[in-house]
């Protein structure tokens, strides 16, 4: 079983009346990497800062657990102090060199020069910063500022690493490169790493667990695959792809197999609702498989013959909007679409998992 | 003579009587710097980087402080000092600590809402940036001085050229005293009324250049502007 470096209980954070956090228990785990994911204002900052000790709540109690001790309140943040390091949304580097900048928080630790000069050379090779290191900081590119403060944090070999949305500023390219350095450099350097994010690829590339904030409230924690297959709501849905949705009402039950009526045709999907609930269908477009001819055989038990009624380019990928028992939306490859001959106003068989339908009360 | 010839020999010749009431003036403005620096400074950086109840009403006093005539900051020091004053009995009045005294309630606030104005212009997290890199709360505090380094030399410049250049203060608590208290403005004062405008203008050179002197540092210092945080 997997130690908890941190632990949150009985969090409460209120500001000017409305509630920001109401979180009854929340545990990181000593090693991996945990993704806070939500939309913006769900509360992922301040949960971040009050888990790192720079946030204090007025109710709730932090618990650090690292060499062998356990920690509480002021303790637990003075543990925390020079075991963790913070790397924020903007990142304020501070003014003479990059070196200067990683050497920060290695003299806040009273290492010597010798130790400092090895720990910024490592870091300074690993992330491929020795062209800017001694530059002077208000310098460099935004990309390059970005990969400096992760560096700053990394170079301290933090037990916990807090990542306050990193990529969040950066530009298509730049955002590529850190995502590689945080599962490379980061994960080797770093015990646990808690990284605050609306990026929803970000928290289902990079993480190991996935706890997912809306409102100041954790509505679901997992694995990405377990939030995936799972999801205990349309919100939760909604932030793991399944974006899209229709309605119905559910004819039979068995277990968590729903049969829901869209109507006149009979759809089967997985969900908790009982036999007359009007409920809410959500699907990622890209569980979707069309084919020309009506399929035979295979697992999907979902069969509709439909009408294309709209079909437009994404690039290397076609999203098609068709009009069935449902008004669907599928994506497919540019290449798929050419060999299906899709056109407006074609006919084609649309194939879904009982299992790609989550189902929810309405 | 010429008073320009004269103020020209004066200054080359290094006369005495000009001379120590340039180094009066220096010794004086200096030391009263020194003590409204170590005053003003941690004040402003007190209220800049703390956040407390009381903290706006702080703000607008250390900011009224900085429109203080120096006639009134001189009013005040006399009537704290005067023989009937609360501090009367210390006997500073028409002293060279009394102007000290005085300049100081003139360059101490204007050192302080410096401060306070450059450590409000910092990002408003950056206190806890330093804090997430493992600062401890006066750690957090001197890292963030430093970055507006730059500024508070410049307050510090400007307040010396402000103080040493005064008049009304030095005269209503110095009392323009010959060997003690007369200072190069109550000098220029003087000697203009007397009719020696050889020695006024020779002090007021000296001013001159001391403004040159504090505008060069204060030039020198905004060609030293840099990016202080990514976007």
């Amino acid at each position: 079983m997997m130690t908890s470096v941190l632990t949150l209980q009985g969090l409460k954070y209120k500001a000017g009346g409305r509630v920001i956090l109401d979180i009854p228990d929340f545990a990181v785990d000593a090693n991996g990497i945990l993704a806070i994911l939500g939309p913006n204002g769900a509360g992922k900052s301040t949960l971040l800062r009050v888990l790192a000790g720079l946030s204090r709540p007025p109710e709730g109690t932090l618990q650090v657990s690292s060499g062998g001790k356990t920690s509480r309140g002021d303790e637990a943040v003075e543990t925390l102090r020079l075991r963790s390091a913070f790397v924020f949304q903007n990142p304020y580097l501070w003014s003479g060199s990059v070196r200067r900048n990683l050497e920060l928080g290695l003299r806040f630790r009273r290492l010597n020069a010798t130790e400092i000069g090895r720990r910024v050379n490592a870091i300074v090779e690993q992330l491929g910063l020795g062209a800017v290191l001694e530059r002077d900081a208000g310098t460099l590119s935004g990309g390059e500022a970005q990969r400096v403060a992760l560096a700053r944090a990394l170079v301290l070999d933090p037990e916990v690493l807090f990542l306050d949305e990193p990529s969040s500023n950066l530009d298509a390219e730049a955002h590529a490169a850190l995502r590689e350095d945080l599962d490379r450099v980061a994960r080797a350097r770093a015990g646990a790493i808690i990284l605050a994010t609306h990026d929803r690829p970000d928290a289902f590339y990079l993480a190991d667990r996935i706890a997912v904030l809306r409102e100041g409230r954790v509505v679901q924690t997992g694995t990405p695959a377990e939030l995936f297959e799972n999801p205990v709501d349309p919100f939760i849905a909604s932030i793991t792809g399944a974006e899209l949705s229709f309605r119905g009402t559910v004819t039979s039950t068995d277990r968590e197999l729903l049969t829901i009526d869209i109507a006149g045709t009979e759809v089967l999907a997985v969900g908790r609702a009982s036999i007359g609930d009007a409920v809410k269908v959500a699907y990622r477009p890209e569980d979707l498989f069309l084919s020309a001819e009506a399929p035979a055989g295979g697992s999907a038990r979902n069969r509709f013959k439909v009408r294309v009624s709209e079909v437009r380019s994404l690039g290397a990928l076609v999203r098609i909007r068709l009009a069935g028992p449902a008004d669907l939306v599928a994506i497919v490859t540019r290449a798929a679409a050419a060999e299906l001959e899709i056109a407006e106003n074609s006919e084609i068989w649309v194939q879904v998992k009982a299992t790609a339908l989550h189902a929810f009360k309405v | 003579m010429n008073p320009f010839t004269e103020a020209l020999q004066l200054l080359l010749s290094g006369d005495p009587y000009v001379m120590a009431i340039v180094v009066r003036s220096l010794a004086i403005s200096g030391s009263a710097l020194l003590l409204a620096t170590i005053i003003g400074l941690p004040i402003g950086a007190w209220i800049g980087l703390s956040n407390f109840r009381l903290r706006v009403p702080a703000i607008a006093i250390v900011n009224t402080g900085l429109a203080l005539p120096p006639v009134v900051a001189g009013l005040a020091v006399y009537l704290l000092l005067s023989r009937s004053g609360p501090l009367g009995n210390l006997e500073l009045l028409f002293t060279p600590v009394a102007m000290g005294i005085a300049q100081v309630a003139l360059a101490g606030p204007y050192i302080a809402a410096v401060t306070l104005a450059a450590l409000e212009g910092l990002p408003t997290d950056i206190g806890l940036q330093a804090k997430g890199l493992g600062a401890t709360r006066l750690q957090a505090a001197v890292l963030q001085l430093r970055e507006v380094r730059t500024s508070l030399v410049a307050a510090i410049a400007a307040g010396f050229g402000a103080i040493i250049s005064e008049v009304g203060a030095a005269m209503i608590v110095g009392g323009n005293i010959l060997g003690e208290t007369r200072v190069m403005t109550t000098t220029i004062v003087l000697e203009t009324r007397r009719g020696n405008f050889g020695v006024a203008i020779a002090l007021g050179v000296v001013l001159l250049v001391v403004a040159l002197l504090v505008n060069v540092v204060l030039t020198g210092l905004g060609a030293r502007t840099r990016r202080p945080i990514m976007s």
